[in-house]
């Protein structure tokens, strides 16, 4: 059965390329069917990977160059229960933005699928590779389709000015991933990632290693979109097309993280496993600075999609949170909260999208009331927003209780009111604009900035406006059924549990890859305490009473609140300013502070 | 001699990420940009060589030669493709922002919005 | 902004290259590395593949998984040129073609010439260096360049219009993109079928120095060559494209 691990790749590419081939032939409609099938059919073959290799790890050597002597000489896909989850998580979502495409332009078919086909392709690839440089083809493969994806409308300003802050960034983070593999290469001699591990094991770890390993976490910590790396995101998930933002929100911000938690426990946990403590201070660090940031901006926007672009940056800290704790239940409760949150997420988008379909626009103040017809939109979109609250016992509420009971296990405990904090913010943001659109309360305030709103105004959709169609309907909500069910049954937590105790087994894993029968993880289980259902309860209502505070806020005489709230957030704001140059230079010294932070304590 | 390859992969670096940061166009920002990508190249190659080694093609040199590492090279060849590719993807965007707005400077273009 | 962003990116960037120097030269001294595989590699592509250039061997056959993912990289990206160029283009598709070339009249008759006498060696050139990738310095990626290089001879030699005809009438860049972005995934789709692995080779090794030699890679190549060149005219012709209605 691992057989079908390189056609979870090869299928999607070939479709891609023979679709392209096909341009001239056929008719848009087609090209949707063709499309919709090729990522049917890697779904598939990903969740088949995935009942497969169950608790194990299953390797699959292209080319058949299997290992000699202990020596890697091709190329590896490793397949572990997290990666061909996140892999199968990725394709499902690609299903529903297909479908959910059904409506949107393609000024000449098939780009656009072929673009979405090989975004799938190099997520896919990404999750499952074994090599070092391969995952960087694969991160590149993802990042070039992205871009495309993302200026697709270039007929906005907002759309060229987001492709290129996009490109530009994540291109800086591809050299920084490269010259720290060029360093790893000249170090050990090796790029499959199992190998790279055993020679590190056995060598003193040196200033090669940790400026190698500070490039490489930089390099993913761009593509997650951590602070004070994150600034391109709000600005290219805001002007990507619904059905995109849907796979990058859900997903692509994901593989960062995904990839960290790779190279640290396949390759460099040996290396500075004396050292824990201090890569776990910095990274829960960060993210903590990320979730409380995202959070609090994605509170003060006005513009939806840019909302929900912070509200990706919120749970990206939070998942850094959870990666960053560095043991295998903090992994577990992030693959739970990615999967809930990811699904949320991206029926919230789908939901913008439906509304963009109807009324062509974005912007809450502008929208306010004007929604009242789209009842089961909003109550999709409101139940999104009780969702990203971590209302119980919904998907989203099981993730965080797991980080949570993670962070507490290893004296992080002060991380859970910050969790809290957090999520009842960005859920607060949802909430106050599900409520000003959908339901037309709250003050009706002056539209003082309205340059955001006016990022978009056109519809990027065809096909009548008067009802909402049900290509873009559906997909929505089974991705609020599928994030709701996620936490109705706890059995998915053992699940998670299990797997991500295999993954953080590098011994087991290194061994695996060079033949030695991969060893079973024992099944864990873990279920919410009862104080996370306090937090969690505490955080869905703090989410109602602060979206209460926005909307009525002039109301109930809160006007020195109110007007605190907005000097915090001015000096914030002001920092993302859409420059490239500024971005530029926050990303340096991002890299700065964390290789000064690992310089100082891992040598 | 034996560390200057590294001091000019790092000022590659350095100087193509200070123009990024500085450029007020987005033509010169896409050029600096492809020094940094030239940091890349030059590390992978410097890593692989080897002093008074051959290049790794077996037509007219003894099959035991001592040959340079060949698996850099085979990097290198992919990060140029790929490197290349963005560099046209970032030039089609510079061309369409000229077009419409007739500005090359990434901060004339956010001015522009407010 | 402009001030203090210069202020902390320069000392960012100062920063970042002393980081950067200190840990690169913590590595061996230059021309004294090591690498076990980098070794093994080099030293097995004549016993395994009776091809002479390891380079070649290494990318096509034992790293060849990375080709494939390069390779779309590059199909991707010219589909993504088209999409983003798109509109603009749209604007201009109906008008006559003169109109589109104004400055033909002064390219002078040598430039013409050169450009005519260029495009057919560099054809040739092209072949020869995808052909003889698994033996000597080349292979498909160098020979697509040169390809698109005589392409671009007679871009040089003020033959726009044979150029945009090209692209306009014919598909034939986009399919030579398509197709050869799909022979290579076809290539591993033989391995799996012949072999039962992918991309595993499933042709004869041949006899070494001999131009069917290295098993699957001359395929490979080729198909990557057409890819290449194809891309590339893509990209040429679409940034032509601009430059021509830039004149206006």
């Amino acid at each position: 059965m691992t057989d079908l691990a390189p056609l979870s790749v090869a299928v999607p590419l070939l479709a891609a390329a023979l679709l392209a081939f096909l341009h001239h032939l056929l008719p848009r409609r087609v090209f949707d069917l063709l499309a919709i099938t090729a990522a049917a059919a890697a779904a598939a073959l990903t969740l088949v990977l995935l009942a497969h290799v169950a608790n194990g790890l299953s390797v699959y050597w292209f080319g058949g160059w299997h290992p000699r002597h202990g020596l890697a000489i091709g190329i590896d896909f490793a397949v572990e229960p997290i990666g061909a989850g996140l892999a199968a998580f990725v394709a499902i979502l690609m299903v529903l933005a297909l479908v959910y495409s059904y409506r949107v332009e393609d000024v000449q078919a098939p780009h656009y699928h072929v673009l979405m086909l090989t975004f799938m392709a190099g997520m896919v690839g990404f999750c499952l590779s074994g090599d070092l440089f391969n995952m960087f083809v694969f991160f590149e493969l993802m990042s070039v389709s992205a871009v495309a994806l993302v200026a697709y409308k270039v007929h906005e300003q907002a759309a060229l000015e987001g492709g290129l802050n996009f490109a530009v960034i994540n291109t800086i983070g591809a050299f920084l991933f490269l010259l720290g593999i060029g360093l790893i290469y000249a170090h050990t001699g090796a790029l499959n990632l199992a190998q790279i591990g055993r020679v590190l094991a056995n060598s003193p770890n040196d200033r090669v290693t940790v400026v190698a390993f500070t490039l490489l976490v930089a390099a993913f910590l761009v593509k997650a979109a951590v602070v004070p790396f994150h600034f391109w995101l709000d600005d290219a998930y805001a002007v990507a097309l619904a059905p995109v933002c849907l796979l990058l929100a859900g997903a692509m911000s994901e593989m960062g993280l995904y990839g960290l938690a790779r190279i640290w426990y396949g390759v460099f946990a040996p290396a500075f496993g004396g050292q824990e403590g201090v890569i776990r201070a910095v990274l829960v660090g960060g993210g903590l600075i990320t979730a409380v940031w995202g959070a609090a901006m994605s509170l003060s926007e006005d513009h939806l999609k840019r909302m929900l672009a912070f509200l990706t940056i919120s749970f990206v800290g939070i998942f850094l949170i959870g990666v960053g704790l560095l043991t295998a239940d903090g992994l577990a409760g992030t693959a739970v909260y990615v999967l809930a949150d990811g699904f949320a997420k991206a029926s919230l988008f789908g939901c913008v999208g439906i509304v963009q379909h109807r009324l062509g626009q974005v912007g809450q103040r502008r929208l306010h009331g004007k929604a009242r017809h789209l009842r089961a939109t909003g109550a999709l979109f409101l139940f999104g927003g009780l969702l990203a609250a971590s209302l119980p016992p919904f998907g989203p509420f099981l993730g965080k209780s797991m980080i949570e009971d993670a962070a507490v296990k290893v004296g992080y405990g002060f991380a859970a009111p910050l969790i809290v904090l957090a999520s009842a913010l960005a859920g607060a943001a949802v909430l106050r604009a599900g409520a000003r659109i959908f339901l037309g309360w709250g003050d009706v305030e002056e539209d003082r900035e309205s340059s955001s709103s006016d990022e978009e105004t056109e519809s990027e959709t065809t096909g009548s406006r008067d009802r909402t169609p049900a290509v873009m309907f559906v997909p929505t909500l089974l991705l609020v059924l599928a994030a709701a069910g996620i936490g109705v049954w706890f059995g998915f937590a053992d699940l998670a549990g299990t797997a991500a105790h295999r993954f953080v087994d590098g011994v087991g894993y290194r061994a695996a890859v060079f033949g030695a029968p991969p060893p079973l993880a024992t099944a864990h289980s873990s279920s919410p305490e009862w104080y996370d259902w306090l937090y969690s309860g505490g955080a869905t209502v703090l989410a109602l009473i602060v979206a209460a505070a926005g909307l009525w806020g002039r109301r109930i005489k809160a006007h020195a609140a109110l007007a605190g709230a907005a000097t915090i957030m001015r000096p914030l704001k002001a920092l993302h300013t859409g420059r490239i140059g500024d971005y530029t230079a926050a990303l340096a010294l991002g890299v700065v502070v964390l290789g000064a932070l690992f310089t100082i304590t891992l040598r | 001699m034996s560390v200057y390859p590294y001091i000019v992969v790092a000022w590659l670096l350095g100087v193509g990420l200070y123009g990024v940061i500085s450029s007020r166009n987005y033509i010169h920002l896409i050029m600096c940009l492809t020094v940094m990508q030239a940091s890349t190249y030059v590390l992978l190659l410097a890593i692989g060589y080897r002093t008074g080694a051959k290049a790794p093609i077996f037509a007219d040199i003894p099959e035991h030669s001592r040959v340079v590492d060949p698996i850099v090279q085979a990097l290198t060849l992919t990060d140029v493709v790929v490197e290349a590719t963005v560099v046209a993807l970032l030039l089609a965007l510079a061309v369409q922002a000229h077009k419409r707005y007739g500005t090359t400077d990434p901060d004339a273009m956010v001015r522009m919005r407010e | 902004m402009t001030r203090p962003r210069m202020i902390i990116g320069c000392l960012a960037v100062l920063v970042l290259v002393g980081g950067f120097a200190w840990g690169a030269t913590g590595l061996h001294p230059f021309g004294t590395g090591h690498s076990r595989y980098g070794n093994h590699l080099a030293h097995s592509t004549v016993p395994q593949r009776a091809a002479t250039n390891s380079v070649v061997v290494t990318a096509f056959d034992y790293r060849a998984f990375d080709t494939v993912g390069e390779e779309f990289i590059l199909f991707i990206s010219v589909v993504g040129v088209v999409v983003l160029l798109r509109a603009i283009r749209g604007d201009a598709d109906d008008r006559p073609e003169d109109e589109l070339v104004p400055e033909q009249r002064r390219i002078s008759e040598a430039s013409r010439w050169l450009g005519a006498a260029l495009v057919g060696p560099l054809t040739v050139l092209a072949a020869y260096v995808v052909v003889h990738g698994q033996l000597t310095p080349g292979g498909g990626f160098q020979g697509g360049v040169i390809l698109m290089a005589g392409l671009a001879a007679i871009f040089l030699g003020g033959e726009y219009l044979l150029l945009l005809r090209l692209r306009r009438s014919a598909t034939v860049p986009q399919l030579a993109d398509a197709g050869g972005a799909a022979g290579f995934v076809m290539i591993g789709f033989g391995g799996l079928i012949g072999t039962g692995v992918f991309l595993q080779n499933f042709l004869p090794n041949g006899s070494q120095g001999s131009l069917l030699s290295g098993g699957m890679i001359p395929l490979a190549n080729i198909s990557v060559g057409i890819e290449v060149a194809g891309a590339l005219l893509m990209v040429l012709s679409e940034l032509l494209d601009q430059r021509l209605l830039g004149s206006q």
